[in-house]
């Protein structure tokens, strides 16, 4: 993955979504007003941080396998990555929810369950960090990273869907798409998430370079 | 049907222990009652949701201290004794069908007991509320019973058994409290089949991976 293409097309798509997010022309609705922009911010965040977090599972079963060092260093790598971009995707909920809700925090069952599922894995770095010896902490460090995505995707995707929440597609209440993600927000929308992604990935190798760089020099 | 033999004799081998010591039984029933002794005296009267809370709060707390010992307090030889001689299926299935059996019968006791200091709030749908916590020591035992293999592991297990097992089950303890405040309002049994069907799909998830992982957790 030396090949430059693709972090040229990501960070034109992120500069794109910036532009055409903040000038194109979106729906004119209640309450959402001008944030609806948000959506071209916000969500993405959580695609890319998914993304990472699969990518994490994936070499976490490979390291398994393997006991390569390398494969270990990828899952907590991308992790670390993924961290960054739930957080990041929680601020800018935050700051959706104050203008929208009234509230930064109003403990919102999404917002609550963003929050646990972000604990799951400093859960994992503190265990990471419990462990001395290299190859029993890559195990054992794997073994609690594939046991804890099933309980991320739960906490994310199926327990809001069961409570009442403010949050669009949840608790009852219609997902962006149905009504107002129209032709034009998808212009901004689709490359916006594809953007992200690879910037997440983008990040995540340069992170797994660093520290196998660091490793060598040890 | 060796797994089945194995299973079997891991189970009565752990029954036998711990009938001989009845430290688990006696520690958290001791621990149970102390508990809700000290809520009595500090909350004398209670309104119906922190009947509810309270209940979890205590059976979580107990749960985790009656599980946390099943891998951490094996001694080293005892366990290379155990893994020369069986599957580590065999041990973890052992190994959560024990803690599952535990748990039910505390609980039972503590919510019997519970209900006698604290009465059940009127109209409360009491068989369903039972229900709901065999339903929630079944989880709580499939989860803390893995998490407790892998804090074994780490050495200093004790707070780590808390840090890992918390935010895992934090969605399970939402579900549960939610099913048993439905139990509670005396609500048509068939609004909490939800609840119902997601538990079992997170305890059946939870062994499912756990079955799959321990393997690679058990030799060093």
């Amino acid at each position: 993955m030396h090949k430059t293409w693709w972090k040229i097309l990501a960070a034109a798509l992120v500069i794109y979504t910036a532009i055409a997010g903040l000038l194109l022309e979106v729906p004119r609705l209640a309450i959402l007003n001008e944030t609806i922009r948000n959506l071209y911010f916000h969500v993405p965040m959580w695609f890319a941080m998914v993304v990472l977090f699969t990518i994490s599972v994936w070499y976490s079963v490979r390291s398994l396998g393997t006991q390569s060092e390398a494969d270990d260093i990828r899952a907590v790598e991308s992790a670390n990555a993924g961290v960054i971009f739930g957080i990041l995707g929680i601020v800018t909920g935050a700051v959706w929810a104050k203008f929208t809700w009234g509230q930064f925090w109003s403990f919102d069952p999404k917002q609550n369950f963003a929050a646990i599922s972000l604990l799951l894995y400093f859960a994992y770095f503190v265990l990471r960090n419990a462990i001395d010896e290299e190859q029993k902490r890559a195990k054992i460090a794997a073994i609690y990273n594939i046991f804890a995505f099933p309980m991320m995707v739960v906490l994310l995707f199926v327990l809001p869907r069961l409570q009442d929440s403010l949050h669009p597609g949840n608790g009852g209440n219609p997902g962006f798409n149905s009504y107002d993600l129209d032709s034009r927000m998808r212009m901004v929308f689709y490359p916006a998430c594809l953007g992200w992604i690879l910037i997440g990935y983008w990040v995540y190798t340069l992170r797994f370079r660093t520290k196998i760089l660091e490793n060598k020099q040890l | 049907m060796q797994l089945a033999q194995q299973v079997k004799h891991l189970i009565r081998k752990e029954i036998i222990l711990e009938w001989r010591s009845k430290y688990a039984l006696n520690g958290v029933l001791l621990y149970v009652v102390s508990t809700v002794f000290v809520c009595y005296m500090s909350f004398q009267i209670i309104d119906k949701i922190t009947w509810n809370a309270l209940f979890w709060i205590i059976m979580l707390f107990a749960s985790i201290n009656a599980i946390a010992k099943s891998f951490l307090q094996e001694s080293k030889g005892r366990q290379l004794y155990i893994y020369t001689l069986v599957s580590p299926a065999a041990l973890i299935i052992a190994k959560t069908l024990y803690n599952s059996l535990l748990m039910i019968l505390l609980t039972i006791i503590a919510l019997i007991f519970y209900s006698l200091v604290f009465d059940f709030p009127k109209g409360a749908d009491i068989l369903m509320y039972f229900v709901a916590a065999v339903l929630g020591s079944l989880s709580f035992s499939t989860i803390f019973t893995m998490v407790s293999a892998i804090a074994s592991k780490t050495g200093n297990g004790g707070m780590l058994m808390a840090i890992l097992s918390f935010p895992i089950i934090i969605p399970v303890l939402i579900v549960l409290i939610k099913f048993a405040k439905n139990a509670m309002d005396g609500l048509d049994r068939s609004v909490s089949l939800d609840e119902i069907g997601l538990l079992a799909v997170i305890n059946v998830i939870v062994m499912t991976v756990a079955l799959l992982l321990f393997p690679y957790l058990w030799r060093d």
